[in-house]
C-alpha cells in the first residue's frame, strides 16, 4: 500500500508536535512550572501516531502513558495537555489527574488512561463488545507495554476479544524495558505477538519506529476488525529513549543500546523517507518547527494564564 | 549441604551500617530492617517490581540485590495478583517473603490474593502464611489519584490480615521486623512523605522491636487526646506544640497498629481528657477514625467531654492540582482548627 503525501505531511506534524510537547513539557518541569512526575515518549512517536491515523473518528483508543502523538492526532490540543500538566482547571482532567493520566475525552475517542496496568486493555475491550451488541462499524484500539504484557488482565482481555471475535487492535509496545525491569524478566519469548496464536488471532511483528510499516499494520488490523475478522495484536519494537519518568537517569540501560536505537529515530527515518521522495527539504522543515514553536508557545501562554481550580470545586465531580 | 547453609547469621555478629551515629532516615529505618532480617534468617526474602538491580522505585532497597544477590532479592514481572499467591506458595513451603508494591494504589492488582486468600487461608485450613506487603503510600508529592492513595481502611476490614503504619525511623525499623516475624500477612503501609524528610534514633538489633497491636503515646496531656497515625503523628504532634505554647495540654497517641487496634491504649487516653480528635490522611467515610470512634463511644461514653471528632481527608480522589491537593490533604492547620473547637466545647 503506498502512503499518500497528504498522510505522510500529518503524520510528520504530529511525530514532530508529540516531540517537540514533550520536550517542552520536560523544560517546564525543569522549572517546576508541572510538578510531580513526568513521562518522556520519545522515540514513541512512530507507534503513537501510525497507530492513531490508522482509525476512523468515529473509533475510539485507550493510549498509555507513552502515546502523546496519538491524543494529538486525536484531537486533545497541545493547550489542553500543558494546561492538564500544570494543574489548572482548563486541563482535560481539571486538576483531578497528574501528568498523562486520566487525559481521556470520549468527544475524542480517547479513554482516560489508568495506572494500573494494562487496566486500559479490557476497558478497550468492553467499548468493542458495545459496538457489536449495537451494531456499530467501529473498532477500539488498545495500547500496552512489554511489562504490561505479565499482567493477566493482558492475556484476560485477548481472550475475551477473540471468544467475542470483537473489532479490537491491541497495540504492543515493546519499548524493552519495564521501568528499570528488561525484557528477559518479563517473558521468556522473542516476540509478545506469538501470544497471539494461543487466542487465535493474527500477530503481527512491525519495527516501532517505522511510521509507514505501523500505519500499514494498524490499517490492515483496523480494516479486518471492522469486517467482522475480530482481534489483532501488534507487537511495536522500539526503544523508550528516556528513563521511565523524568527522576529516572536509567543507569541501567547499556549506552551502546541507546546509541543503537539513536540512529533508528522514528522522526529521522520518515524525514528522511519524505526528502527521498521530495516531500521535505530543509525549508519545509524550519517552517514546521517554527510553526510548532508557536503553537506551543501560544498553548504554553493558554496554560499558564489559566486558573487553577477553586478549592471550592474539591468534591465536584465525585459522582455523576 | 542444605539450601540455606551459611545464609544464617547469629544475631551478635551483625553490625549495623554504622554503628556509632544510628540516626537513620525513615527509608534508611526500612532497609535497615529488610537487611536485618535478610542476614538473620536465610528463610526471608524479597521480591517486587525492579527492587533488585534498581535499588526499588523509591531506593529503598538499594544495595541489598548487590549484598544478598537474586536469590534473596527476586525482581519479578510486572504481576502483582500473581507476586502475593507466589509469596503465598512460598510462605507454604516455609520462607518469609517480604512483597513491595511500587506503590500503595498498586496493591488492588493483587487484592484477590491478599483478602480471599491470604486473610483467610489459617481460618479455612489451618495453613499460616507469613508474608508481608510493604505498600508505600499517602500523599502531598503531586502524584494524582492513582499515586498518592492511603488505602489501608481496606485491608483494616479483613480478618485475618494485620496491618500496622509507621510514623517514625525507630517503629519503621521496629514494626517492619515484627512484620516479618509474625506468622500472618501484614501489610505494612510506609509513608512516602516520610521516607527522606524525617530521621531519628533507631535501634540496633533485637533492641526496639515494636509489637503489633501497641500505639505510642508521643506526648501527655490532659486536655485533648489526638489519634493519628502515619504522615499525620507529626502533623498532630505540630499542632499540640502549638497549642502547648498557647497554655493547652494535649495528648498525642500514634496507633501504628491499624488492625489490630490498641483498645486498651486508646480508651487511657480517652478517659483521660475526655475529648479525643482522630486525624487521619485517608478519606472519612470508613476510614480507620471511623472505628476509633466507635471503640470509644462504646467504652469511655460517660468519660467523654465533647464530640469525638475526625480530620479527615474529604470523600474525593487525591487530586493532582497543587490548590485542590492542599485543600484535600489534612495538616498541622486542619488539626489545630478543629482540636481548638473541641476545646472550647
Ligand atoms: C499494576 C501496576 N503495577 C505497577 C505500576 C507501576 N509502573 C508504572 S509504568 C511501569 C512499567 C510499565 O512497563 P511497560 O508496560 O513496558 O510500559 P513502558 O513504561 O515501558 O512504556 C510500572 C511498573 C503500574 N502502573 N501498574
Ligand atoms: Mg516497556
Amino acid at each position: 500500500m503506498e502512503l499518500s503525501p497528504d498522510l505522510l505531511r500529518q503524520a510528520h506534524y504530529w511525530m514532530r508536535l508529540a516531540r517537540a510537547l514533550d520536550d517542552r513539557g520536560t523544560f517546564l518541569h525543569k522549572q517546576s512550572k508541572i510538578v510531580g512526575g513526568y513521562f518522556s515518549q520519545i522515540g514513541h512517536e512512530a507507534v503513537s501516531v501510525g497507530a492513531a491515523l490508522a482509525l476512523e473518528p468515529n473509533d475510539v483508543a485507550a493510549p498509555m502513558h507513552r502515546d502523546l502523538g496519538c491524543y494529538l492526532a486525536r484531537g486533545i490540543t497541545p493547550r489542553r495537555i500543558l494546561a492538564q500538566y500544570m494543574g489548572r482547571s482548563t486541563g482535560v482532567s481539571r486538576g483531578r489527574d497528574a501528568n498523562i493520566h486520566g487525559m481521556g475525552d470520549l468527544n475524542f475517542g480517547i479513554v482516560g488512561f489508568i495506572s494500573h496496568l494494562p487496566a486500559s486493555l479490557p476497558v478497550a475491550v468492553g467499548m468493542a463488545q458495545a459496538f457489536t451488541l449495537k451494531g456499530e462499524s467501529r473498532v477500539a484500539m488498545a495500547f500496552y507495554g512489554d511489562g504490561s504484557s505479565s499482567q493477566g488482565l493482558a492475556h484476560e482481555s485477548l481472550n475475551w476479544a477473540s471468544v467475542f471475535r470483537l473489532p479490537v487492535v491491541f497495540i504492543c509496545e515493546n519499548n524493552q524495558y519495564a521501568y528499570s525491569t528488561p525484557l528477559s524478566r518479563q517473558m521468556n519469548i522473542v516476540d509478545i505477538a506469538d501470544r497471539a496464536a494461543g487466542y487465535d488471532m493474527p500477530g503481527v511483528v512491525v519495527d516501532g519506529n517505522d511510521f509507514a510499516a505501523v500505519y500499514r499494520a494498524a490499517h490492515e488490523a483496523v480494516k479486518y476488525a471492522r469486517a467482522g475478522g475480530g482481534p489483532t495484536l501488534i507487537e511495536c519494537k522500539t526503544m523508550r529513549m528516556r528513563g521511565h519518568a523524568i527522576h529516572d537517569n536509567m543507569a541501567y540501560v547499556p549506552k551502546e543500546l541507546l546509541t543503537e536505537w539513536a540512529h533508528r529515530d522514528p522522526i529521522t527515518l520518515l524525514e528522511d523517507h519524505m526528502r527521498g521522495i521530495g516531500l521535505l527539504d530543509n525549508v519545509g522543515l524550519s517552517t514546521l518547527l517554527a510553526h510548532i514553536e508557536a503553537e506551543l508557545d501560544e498553548a504554553q501562554a493558554f496554560a499558564e494564564q489559566s486558573p487553577y481550580p477553586d478549592e471550592a470545586s474539591l468534591t465536584d465531580g465525585v459522582y455523576a | 549441604m542444605t539450601w540455606d547453609q551459611g545464609l544464617h547469621k547469629e544475631i551478635s555478629t551483625i553490625a549495623s551500617e554504622d554503628a556509632s551515629a544510628r540516626e537513620l532516615t525513615y527509608l534508611e529505618a526500612i532497609r535497615d530492617a529488610l537487611r536485618y532480617e535478610l542476614l538473620r534468617d536465610a528463610r526471608v526474602l524479597l521480591m517486587g517490581e525492579d527492587i533488585g538491580v534498581y535499588g526499588g522505585a523509591f531506593k529503598v532497597t538499594q544495595g541489598l540485590f548487590e549484598e544478598f544477590g537474586e536469590r534473596r532479592v527476586i525482581d519479578t514481572p510486572m504481576a502483582e495478583l500473581c507476586m502475593i499467591s507466589v509469596a503465598t506458595g512460598m510462605a507454604f513451603q516455609g520462607l518469609l517473603p517480604v512483597v513491595e508494591m511500587q506503590f500503595a494504589d498498586f496493591i488492588s492488582s493483587g487484592f484477590d490474593s491478599i483478602v480471599q486468600f491470604a486473610a483467610t487461608n489459617h481460618y479455612r485450613w489451618g495453613q499460616a502464611v507469613p508474608i508481608v506487603i510493604r505498600a508505600p503510600g499517602g500523599g502531598g508529592l503531586r502524584a494524582g489519584p492513582f499515586h498518592s492513595q492511603c488505602n489501608e481502611a481496606w485491608f483494616a476490614h479483613v480478618p485475618g490480615l494485620k496491618v500496622v503504619a509507621p510514623s517514625t525511623p525507630a517503629d519503621a525499623r521496629g514494626l517492619l521486623i515484627s512484620a516479618i516475624r509474625d506468622p500472618n500477612p501484614v501489610i505494612y503501609y510506609e509513608t512516602k512523605a516520610l521516607y527522606r524528610s524525617i530521621k531519628g534514633p533507631v535501634p540496633e538489633g533485637e533492641a526496639g522491636i515494636v509489637p503489633i497491636g501497641k500505639a505510642a503515646l508521643r506526648r501527655q496531656g490532659e486536655e485533648l487526646t489526638i489519634i493519628a497515625y502515619a504522615a499525620m503523628v507529626p502533623e498532630a504532634m505540630q499542632a499540640a506544640a502549638q497549642l502547648e505554647a498557647e497554655g493547652r495540654s494535649v495528648e498525642v497517641l500514634d496507633l501504628r497498629s491499624l488492625r489490630p487496634l490498641d483498645e486498651e491504649a486508646i480508651l487511657a487516653s480517652a478517659r483521660k481528657t475526655g475529648k479525643v480528635l482522630i486525624a487521619h490522611e485517608a478519606n472519612r467515610t470508613g476510614g480507620i477514625g471511623g472505628e476509633v470512634a466507635a471503640i470509644i463511644s462504646q467504652g469511655a461514653f460517660e468519660h467523654l467531654d465533647g464530640p469525638i471528632t475526625r480530620v479527615a481527608a474529604p470523600d474525593t480522589p487525591v487530586p493532582y492540582s497543587p490548590p485542590l491537593e492542599d485543600a484535600h490533604r489534612p495538616n498541622a492547620a486542619k488539626i489545630l482548627d478543629a482540636a481548638r473547637t473541641l476545646l472550647a466545647y
